[in-house]
């Protein structure tokens, strides 16, 4: 934050325009140079979110899985934050050893 | 002037209305006025307009179209500049042309040009159809037209992946209408926004100026005459650019350095 979004905000003021455009247009990239529809992208988050849930409680308010890009190349990025790891899954791997 | 080959250059952008014809028009002067032959291609067979812009719209005779299909040697459809004869037009041709025009004809145009001159700029239409693509095949390198507005950034990178694939190298990039004011206070996206986003290195700044349309009024562009306007510098030195020399980008945010760019630049501190 810088001392004039600072300001801004006191005053309730909008912050500045050129930051949220930069922002904007990296999403909108990301997804115009991978050729990767917003349905297609949708389920992939869904598909990802199901497998890493087989093994960890996650916590899906504050997940993402999205296309980031830099450089004119695009990366899949998924943030996962993770409440704790599932007994039944430290089991499977137990037995699985044994 | 020089032994090297000639360059065959596309100017184009993806959006219309950035300023492709007016760069064209004026690093196609620029350069002739410092000893490079150049020839301009008008490619934007559609809504042509760069003879409009070099202020050369009563003298065609012939185009593009006429020399392609043989009815006109190259040298009587080419229109030299009056006040700078190093530099000549190929005026677009009918819009019809576009039906049946492809990329093997440009190619052949623009083989006819090349022995005769050091630079070919190629005036692309906007869009990223058969025109541009007809534009492209015969291009070599490319300068890329943009201003720091999200629309024509990102229209910028759809023409960037179009030119990758074919092999087109280098791409430049050619940042236009810069409001230095709006930069500084953050309203505008910087211009290591749009070169960070499009990742191509930059040949040259333009600020808006309007002595761009006071110029295209008379058809004389404002490098013409050794214009002095804040455009005209930017475009001399996007000439020399292009040559191989080394001239300092200036930043924009920082043309007045005063008490108000200090507060400014104290603004902009990250606090946290």
């Amino acid at each position: 934050m810088t001392l004039r979004d600072l300001i801004d905000r006191l005053l309730g003021r909008q912050q500045a325009s050129a930051p949220t455009a930069k922002h904007r247009l990296q999403l909108v990239l990301a997804h115009d140079r991978s050729d990767l529809n917003p349905e297609l992208l949708q389920r992939m988050r869904k598909e990802i979110l199901e497998v890493v849930s087989k093994y960890v409680e996650l916590d899906l308010e504050g997940g993402d899985v999205s296309l980031e890009t830099e450089e004119r190349t695009t990366a899949l990025v998924a943030n996962l934050p993770i409440r704790r790891v599932k007994d039944t899954a430290l089991q499977t791997l137990a037995s699985g050893e044994s | 002037m020089t032994a090297s080959p000639p360059r065959t250059i596309l100017i184009c952008s993806g959006k219309g209305g950035v300023g492709k014809t007016t760069l064209t028009a004026n690093l196609g002067i620029a350069l002739a006025s410092q000893g490079v032959r150049t020839a301009v291609l008008d490619a934007d067979f559609g809504l042509r307009n760069l003879d409009l812009l070099l202020g050369l719209e009563n003298r065609i005779v012939y185009t593009a179209q006429e020399v392609l299909a043989g009815s006109c040697r190259l040298e009587q459809a080419m229109v030299k500049h009056k006040q700078e004869p190093n530099l000549a037009l190929l005026p677009a041709g009918n819009p019809r042309m576009l039906e049946w025009l492809k990329p093997e004809d440009m190619q052949k145009i623009v083989e006819l040009i090349k022995p005769h001159f050091d630079v070919v700029l190629i005036d692309a239409p906007a869009g990223i159809e058969d025109g541009f693509k007809n534009a492209a095949a015969a291009a070599e390198e490319a300068i890329v037209v943009t201003t720091p507005e999200v629309s024509a950034v990102r229209d910028a990178d759809r023409v960037i992946g179009l030119l990758n694939t074919r092999n087109i190298e280098p791409i430049q990039l050619v940042l236009n209408r810069v409001r230095p004011k709006m930069m500084a206070n953050q309203e505008m996206l910087g211009v290591s926004d749009v070169t960070d986003i499009l990742a191509l290195p930059l040949l040259g700044l333009v600020l808006e100026d309007e002595q761009v349309i006071v110029s295209t009024n008379r058809g004389e562009p404002l490098t013409l005459n050794g214009g002095k306007s804040p455009a005209a510098v930017a475009y001399r030195n996007i000439a020399r650019r292009l040559q191989g020399e080394t001239i300092p980008l200036p930043d924009p945010t920082q043309l007045n350095r005063g008490l108000r760019a200090k507060v400014r630049q104290l603004m902009q501190t990250k606090i946290f």
